[in-house]
């Protein structure tokens, strides 16, 4: 207990030191943040509960397109600036500029989970791959209904309100990166309690087997609920934040960008080891230095190397790698392990 | 708006012709999703990308001065060696894995495909041009051309086809009976590898026959193979796999479903409407099942 407070004690002030240490990777960082949130969060579903999710990249999308029109929308008429494209006739003064996000950010956490709280009773009655081919078809349909709307900007985009003229650039990247990290300790917290509490063994009996878990008396609709609930209220404020971040939000190249971040935070999860706490931020970790190490070599070929990435993890680390380590180091991770037993099965096999 | 199916009769009548060819089309591809799900339990995100690619092969052909009808011989019998070629490389890996396992890597596979047609053919939008002229119906208030015809027709020959092939030859019999039961099939000295990887690229070659086709009928972009795989995907889900019957009358209803939406809530919503009938297919199957107390796994 003594040493976990200590890890996570250097963590955080790892974490506020990081964008005076690193000034230059301030972006990065913050992008760094919000993939952990989602790559967590997706656990929620895709690891805990066996439910593998395509679709919260809906919330993300979601509350990427409200934060911004709250903050719009607040101090001017939504449809003008849309319409005004690029060159802004308003200009947000900073004062508007923190109410404006502030409030932005309320709304798109809080929507999505209204929104994941009203449809999960629907989609969540779906099992294995008629739930991931449904959430898939949700969040291309949402990018699609979205890329029609007039009001926020329809095919052309909506460019998010550019950060006052308060500090500059550096000013900007911190207050990105401080918003993403609280969002993410926030997350990471309130994961962690609900991880430790009856609710994670509901899950996991949800996944192991929902049957038996409701022949239990186990009220599994509604845990299920719940739990896409906190899903979408984090990634409804990751995609907020993003969206500031970005400062250009197109409807399937960056909100539902379901070939992207769609994807990316399945594959993290997976790449770090779905059903674990800290699997999903190793993963996620490594997935985005590799990409941003390795994307400038791949220059074009991007996606192609996304797509031999994917084949390649799903196929040769489906475990991920805290499954590995579980594998190597059985000890580290309070399992009692018989030599005898473990030789007799590997002759077995 | 409500009104409209009475009042433009002609309208109607056009959307309701157009959607029966193009469905058509759809039930060719939705069949061939239909075997790949029943023989080898894997669905395939990336048949779009294999029907767009079959698209591009006769698209070539007609950039070269052959007759883009030709395609129809030719993609089939391309895609088949790619079909079996991605089922050595990558599909044999997670064919007996959980289903979200293939999911993934074979959209892992769709954007691969995706982007490297998007290097080797451009980003643009283009379709093979048949020069078969249009019909006119009605006074000339509907038109219809004649390549649609030409594709719905070639689309029911080949369907016909595949189905006395699978009735009455032999490796046919080995994949329905792999479909069946593969251990049994296995001890009883079928191949189930060779039948797994043949089912894959007679999928591929389905899928390169209505890329053709699609390519001389409607037009062909890198980028639109994800919506061809919903659209199998829903069909096969409405109609239930190895229901032919049912795979046609669904594909041609989702056809028109598709038509309608075009004309009434205008082109920018039609694939987000084809998405959205999936969800709501999916969620209405969902109750009807959970009515009856009983899941299908």
């Amino acid at each position: 207990m003594n040493k976990n407070l200590v890890l996570y004690a250097s963590i955080l002030v790892f974490g506020l030191a990081a964008p005076f240490i690193f000034p230059a990777f301030k972006v990065q960082l913050s992008i760094l943040c919000v993939l952990i949130i989602l790559a967590v969060t997706w656990n929620i579903q895709g690891g805990e509960m066996g439910y593998n999710s395509f679709g919260n990249i809906l919330f993300y999308g979601l509350g990427m397109y409200l934060c911004a029109s709250v903050q719009v929308g607040m101090f001017f008429p939504l449809a003008e600036w849309t319409e005004s494209g690029g060159e802004k006739t308003f200009v947000h003064t900073p004062t508007q500029f923190f109410q404006g996000m502030a409030a932005g950010l309320v709304v798109a956490a809080v929507v999505p989970t209204i929104v994941a709280g009203l449809i999960g009773y629907s989609i969540l009655g779906l099992r294995g791959h008629y739930f991931a081919i449904c959430t898939l078809g949700l969040g291309v349909a949402a990018g699609e209904i979205s890329g029609g709307i007039e009001i926020i900007g329809a095919g052309q985009g909506f460019t998010t309100p550019p950060f006052p003229n308060v500090g500059g650039l550096e000013a900007r990247g911190e207050f990105f990166y401080f918003c993403s990290f609280f969002a993410l300790v926030f997350a990471f917290i309130t994961i962690r309690a609900i991880y430790s509490t009856r609710f994670k063994l509901i899950l996991n009996a949800i996944r192991d087997n929902e049957d038996k878990a409701e022949a239990m008396g186990i009220e599994t609709m509604k845990y299920k609920i719940i739990g896409w609930m906190v899903s979408a209220f984090f990634c409804g404020l990751a995609g907020g934040i993003m969206g500031g971040l970005v400062g250009y939000i197109d409807s399937t190249d960056v909100a539902f960008d379901g070939r992207e971040m769609g994807v990316f935070m399945v594959l993290m999860a997976i790449l770090g080891g779905k059903g674990t706490l800290w699997g999903p931020v190793i993963g996620a970790t490594v997935f985005h230095v590799f990409k941003e190490g390795f994307w400038t070599f791949f220059l074009g070929w991007q996606y192609v190397a996304l797509g031999v990435l994917i084949v390649v993890i799903v196929i040769y680390f489906p475990e991920g790698i805290m499954g590995w380590l579980r594998e190597k180091y059985p000890e580290r991770f309070g399992e009692v392990v018989d030599e005898a037993d473990r030789k007799a099965q590997v002759e077995l096999k | 708006m409500d009104f409209m199916v009475f009042q433009y009769p002609m309208i109607t009548i056009q959307a309701c012709l157009d959607g029966i060819l193009l469905g058509v089309l759809f039930a060719l591809i939705a069949y061939g999703m239909a075997l790949q799900w029943g023989v080898m339990n894997i669905i395939n995100i990336a048949q779009g990308d294999l029907v767009i690619l079959g698209g591009y092969i006769a698209y070539f052909m007609y950039l070269y001065g052959i007759h883009p009808a030709w395609g129809v011989i030719v993609s089939p019998i391309i895609m088949y060696f790619v079909g079996v070629g991605i089922y050595k490389l990558v599909i044999n890996k997670v064919v007996d894995r959980d289903l979200f396992i293939s999911i993934l890597a074979t959209f892992g596979i769709s954007i691969l495909f995706m982007q490297l047609m998007n290097f080797a053919f451009g980003a643009d939008v283009v379709l093979a041009n048949s020069g078969y002229g249009t019909t006119f119906l009605f006074d000339s208030n509907v038109v219809l051309p004649n390549s649609k015809i030409f594709s719905a027709v070639v689309s029911i020959v080949f369907a016909i086809c595949l189905v006395i092939y699978m009735k009455k030859s032999k490796l046919g019999r080995a994949i329905r009976a792999t479909a069946q039961n593969a251990r049994a099939a296995k001890i009883l000295g079928v191949d189930t590898e060779k039948v797994y990887a043949a089912t894959f690229g007679i999928n591929a070659a389905l899928c390169g026959v209505a890329g053709a086709l699609i390519s001389i009928t409607f037009t062909i972009h890198p980028y639109m193979g994800l919506p061809y795989t919903i659209r199998s995907f829903m069909i096969v889900i409405v109609a239930g796999l190895g229901n032919l019957p049912g795979v046609a009358m669904s594909g041609m209803g989702l056809g028109v479903f598709e038509e309608f939406a075009d004309y009434i809530l205008g082109t920018e919503f039609r694939i987000g409407s084809v998405f959205l009938l999936l969800v709501l297919i999916l969620v209405y199957r969902r109750f009807k099942l959970s009515r009856k107390r009983e899941y299908l796994k």
